[in-house]
């Protein structure tokens, strides 16, 4: 173990060391402490000055009701459910596919094709953008959710089929030997063979991709501009607009709009580190 | 009759398959995912670089230019702002690994509690860059924000650290550090769990401590987390879009812009849609991440070869 | 051919509506894409999309609202994908862009009938190659809004010249207090500054020609205007930080007392109301005079309505925008946006500072500009108004940023 554990240490060590944890999260984590602060405030506190203090009174349960009852936010929060869940189950097929065949077969030209899917998960959006838009606009999905999400499988396509194909891999393949033995076919042995033990990469793929794309703000930008079809990352720019200056109703709004992938974390921790990290570990 | 030319049909094709199969299934497997690839990432790459020749504004009839969008670029001083805070951005960023792994090191106990210690230490990296960029907008508020105060407190005079054009940049740099480092720190974390406790204990013995320990143990064995964090911390610098979009527009009057806001500004802003000069910025920034992405690849290969 | 005459049916069917709301109906579809989501234009927008609707029960009418910033950087967007049927933007040289690319629709249409003659005052404004591209629904004084209550405190009165300006201002500031607040995080609350002190400073004629592009950046007139603007600065007269906030954001300095007056447009007046303000601590006067014998002219932007050229539902358009030049919708609207209403034939609503401003825009013998970056090309303007935001922090740099300025005009008018 390294560094040195704190058992091991004096008493006063351990405990200077227990005290200063907490201290250094409360560091850490002190802009978003402000603005959880100033989303239970009442808006009487900005004009009066008390920024940092005590709230005057408890307005927490009044600024959040007032976020989805006073604005477009449940629209957009909608939006980015029908955006997110549909391109994490896109995704997910497409590059289980994919993953498979590039860490199966042995055909020429394999490495390229994977070398492909790596290298367009790293290209910067700005060289896709004219393009992509001007493709979305003439399939007639600009400004729908569609649109938005056809692109997003596509993408992410890329990184999962890289996740996928490592993860494959590294499953014992003697079992697929054995299926072939048998007679049996290559579909099956996908569906009946491999994909059940996929099931932790799918866990773990779909928490990331999920994340990845209720945090994508680039492409909702470039490709929606409405609140029929614009995610929370876009939305929250309106959101602002609407109750400009109100710093409470602001804050109580991005809280709402960091809130899923947050959850999903904290639900998800295990495969969502387990996919974040993949490869840290030889 | 019918009946029987189909059957006969079905089995036609159950014997190519069968013949066929382990040839074809892999193409059959990939098909849709080089389809979806192909349409809306290989393509569009060509084709911006093929915009990139042009003047158009992305309605009537392109009109071909030749090198002159390029040509232009080179005498644009806003491009060598925004290139000039690109590499501010990419050598700042590289500090999240090394700060990633301090915290990791400083985590890396077994006090009560520290697991959850740990899952908030890192979650700042699952909000998103807006959210992010709102959150360090307000907290440098000179009017409202923790900042101010915060450095009053060791005698520092007040700061408008996004209105001013020598701090705007690195105070943008500064909010996007702050995910990454958890990233880093994450990574690092789980490369620490798979340190081989028996050579530390063995280095141990020898006498090694603290920083040599940390330099000649236990940082080779951290490889892999500092491969990744490296690639993942490049790119992330290099798409520092939503950042600059959400914080600043690239203001106070144009000295935040990066590459990749400049090319969403020329390109869509209502000063903008001149696609042409756009998909040249954006090929620019393409081959400066081509060299990484090169670097990337070829690492792969080499492991590919060795595996 | 097929256009006009259904162009013709158009008319047709719009003079049956106004003859028997009951006969004429409008069927199908309305989009509307309004460009402000602050509360009284939201009211206001909102308000005339009821009562259409409240006319026409069958119509579906369909009011997306979009950040006023926001809009800036959609327009094009939408214009070109995804149309709606009507958009808020403005007059002037903004509508330019759009225009030269065949996004707005030729509404000439409308303005050759009585509505023409009711709105004839902003006619030029809405006039581009010699058609009309839109219809105004309001517009808005400029000048200075100040706290009334701390200036007789101190016993000053509104200056009327320069010098009383600047004496005002030296009092406000050995009180302990800003003169002027400012938000320049989106610089064009910076034009508003320019223009008024280029406008007093050497008239309308030369800012027009400024704006036009046909004089150099580099020319002294205008530096004679930076230098005016220097006194000020030197002076400190500006709250810090002016880049570090947005015009809201700049507002509680006001409310607080911390700065006594803001140079803005009348649409201030609401949210300084929702902050306390009444008619007894918050003032207006008018810009005052720099160069003496020098014809005041005011800023008063207006703020219209358009038909993209690719809409869907233009003759619901047509008839929607045919309500909105009304004097009975503008009389209504106006009261509500707190702004004086395009309409000859519309009441002024009875407030302080639309009365203020009706008094001081129908007096301004120097003519009416519509804004910086509505009489400026968009490019140059965007440039300007940059420049101006860095004046203002750093005003040593003007050289440099007149030298940048005049190349950005030069390329404009290359173009």
């Amino acid at each position: 173990m390294f560094p040195t554990p704190v058992e091991r240490q004096s008493a006063a060590v351990q405990a200077t060391y227990k005290a200063l944890v907490p201290l250094a999260l409360i560091l850490w984590l002190l802009p978003l402490l402000m603005v959880a602060l100033f989303s239970i405030k009442p808006d009487g506190d900005f004009t009066s000055g008390n920024l940092w203090g005590m709230p005057s009174s408890f307005a927490g349960f009044e600024n959040y009701t007032r976020v989805f009852t006073d604005s477009s936010m449940p629209r957009y929060l909608l939006n980015s459910i029908f955006i997110t869940v549909p391109t994490v189950i896109g995704a997910v097929a497409l590059s289980c596919m994919t993953g498979f065949a590039l860490a199966v077969y042995r055909f020429k030209g394999n490495l390229w094709l994977f070398f492909m899917f790596v290298a367009g998960n790293f290209v910067p959006f700005q060289i896709l953008m004219v393009p992509v838009r001007d493709l979305t606009i003439n399939l007639g999905l600009y400004d729908t959710r569609l649109g938005l999400v056809l692109f997003h499988i596509a993408f992410q396509t890329g990184f999962c089929t890289l996740f996928m194909r490592n993860f494959i891999r590294a499953l014992p393949r003697e079992l697929i030997e054995a299926a072939r033995v048998e007679g049996v076919s290559e579909i099956r042995i996908f569906w009946y063979v491999v994909l059940p033990l996929m099931r932790p990469a799918i866990a773990a793929l779909s928490v990331l991709i999920f994340t990845f794309i209720w945090n994508d703000y680039f492409w909702a930008v470039v490709l929606t501009q409405g609140v029929e079809s614009q995610p929370v990352t876009a939305g929250i720019t309106a959101f602002n607009s609407q109750f400009r200056a109100a710093y409470h109703m602001m804050s109580a709004g991005s809280i709402i709009a960091a809130l899923p992938p947050v959850m999903m974390f904290f639900l998800m921790q295990k495969h969502f580190i387990a996919g974040l990290t993949l490869g840290a570990v030889k | 009759m019918t009946q029987m030319t189909e059957q006969a049909h079905a089995a036609d094709t159950r014997s190519w398959w069968s013949r066929n199969q382990m040839r074809a299934a892999p193409w059959l497997f990939l098909a849709p995912g080089i389809a979806f690839f192909a349409v809306y990432v290989i393509l569009p790459i060509f084709q911006s670089f093929h915009i990139s020749f042009y003047r158009w504004d992305g309605l009537g009839e392109a009109t071909p230019v030749g090198l002159d969008n390029y040509r232009q670029l080179f005498e644009d001083r806003a491009f060598y702002v925004s290139l000039r805070n690109n590499v501010k951005w990419l050598l700042l960023y590289l500090l999240a690994i090394p700060a990633g792994l301090a915290i990791a090191l400083f985590l890396n106990q077994q006090i009560k509690g520290m697991r959850l210690y740990k899952s908030l230490f890192f979650f700042p990296f699952v909000i998103s860059q807006v959210v992010v960029g709102l959150v360090f907008v307000w907290f440098y508020n000179p009017a409202i924000g923790l900042w101010n105060p915060l450095i009053g407190l060791f005698g520092f005079a007040p700061m408008n650290v996004l209105g001013n054009p020598n701090t705007v940049t690195y105070g943008i740099i500064a909010a996007g550090l702050w995910p990454q480092i958890a990233y880093c720190m994450i990574l690092y974390l789980t490369g620490l769990n798979a340190v081989d406790p028996e050579q530390v204990e063995a280095a141990r013995l020898d006498g090694a401590k603290g920083w040599k320990m940390l330099w000649y143990v236990i940082l080779p064995q951290l490889r892999p987390a500092t491969f990744i964090a490296v690639v993942v911390t490049v790119i992330g610098a290099l798409r520092s879009f939503d950042m600059v979009s959400v914080m600043t527009r690239g203001g106070p009057f144009g000295s935040s812009r990066v590459l990749a806001y400049y090319m969403f500004e020329v390109s869509l802003s209502e000063y903008g849609f001149r696609m042409g000069y756009g998909a040249a910025i954006a090929v620019i920034l393409f081959l400066i991440m081509l060299v990484y992405i090169a670097f990337f690849l070829w690492r792969m290969w080499r492991d590919e070869r060795a595996a | 051919m097929r256009f006009t005459l259904k162009g013709a049916a158009a008319m047709l069917a719009l003079t049956t509506a106004l003859a028997g709301p009951a006969s004429a109906e409008l069927t199908g579809n309305l989009r509307i894409f309004f460009n402000d989501q602050n509360p009284a234009p939201r009211a206001a927008m909102e308000g005339m999309v009821e009562r259409f609707q409240a006319m026409h029960p069958d119509l579906n009418i369909e009011l997306t609202l979009i950040d006023r910033e926001a809009n800036k950087t959609q327009i094009r967007n939408y214009l070109t994908a995804n149309a709606p049927d009507v958009n808020g933007w403005y007059a002037g040289n903004r509508m330019r862009p759009y225009v030269s690319a065949g996004l707005f629709e030729d509404v000439s249409d409308l303005w050759e009938g009585p509505m023409g003659e009711e709105l004839a005052s902003t006619l030029p404004a809405l006039t581009l190659d010699g058609k009309q591209w839109g219809v105004p629904y309001s517009y808005y004084q400029w000048g200075i809004y100040y706290r009334e209550d701390i200036y007789n405190e101190l016993g000053l009165t509104a200056a009327t010249t320069w010098d009383e300006e600047k004496a005002n201002c030296q009092v406000i500031l050995d009180s302990g207090r800003k003169c002027y607040a400012i938000g320049s995080r989106h610089p064009w609350t910076t034009g508003g500054w320019f223009d008024y002190l280029n406008l007093r400073t050497n008239g309308y004629d030369f800012h027009m020609e400024l704006t036009a592009g046909e004089v150099a950046w580099t020319d002294d007139r205008v530096r004679e205007t930076f230098a005016k603007w220097r006194e000020l600065l030197d002076m400190g007269a500006f709250i810090d930080n002016p880049t570090a906030y947005d015009w809201q954001e700049a507002l509680p300095f006001v409310v607080n007392g911390e700065a006594t007056a803001y140079l803005m447009g009348n649409f201030v007046v609401a949210p300084l109301r929702e902050a306390g303000m009444t008619d007894d601590t918050l003032g207006f006067y008018p810009f005052p005079e720099i160069t003496p014998g020098i014809a005041r002219a005011e800023d008063a932007p207006t703020d219209t309505l358009h038909i993209p050229a690719q809409a869907q539902n233009k003759d619901n358009a047509r008839a929607f925008l045919l309500y909105v030049a009304s004097a009975e919708n503008q009389s209504i609207v106006n009261e509500v946006l707190g702004q004086l209403p395009i309409n000859s034939n519309a009441e002024v609503s009875d407030d302080k500072f639309i009365r203020a401003g009706f008094e001081m825009l129908s007096t301004a013998p120097g003519g009416i500009a519509q804004f910086f970056d509505r009489d400026t090309d968009a490019e140059m303007a965007s440039a300007g108004m940059e420049g101006f935001q860095e004046f203002m922090m750093f005003p040593d740099n003007l050289d440099d940023i007149l030298n940048r300025l005049e190349a950005v005009r030069q390329r404009v008018n290359s173009r």
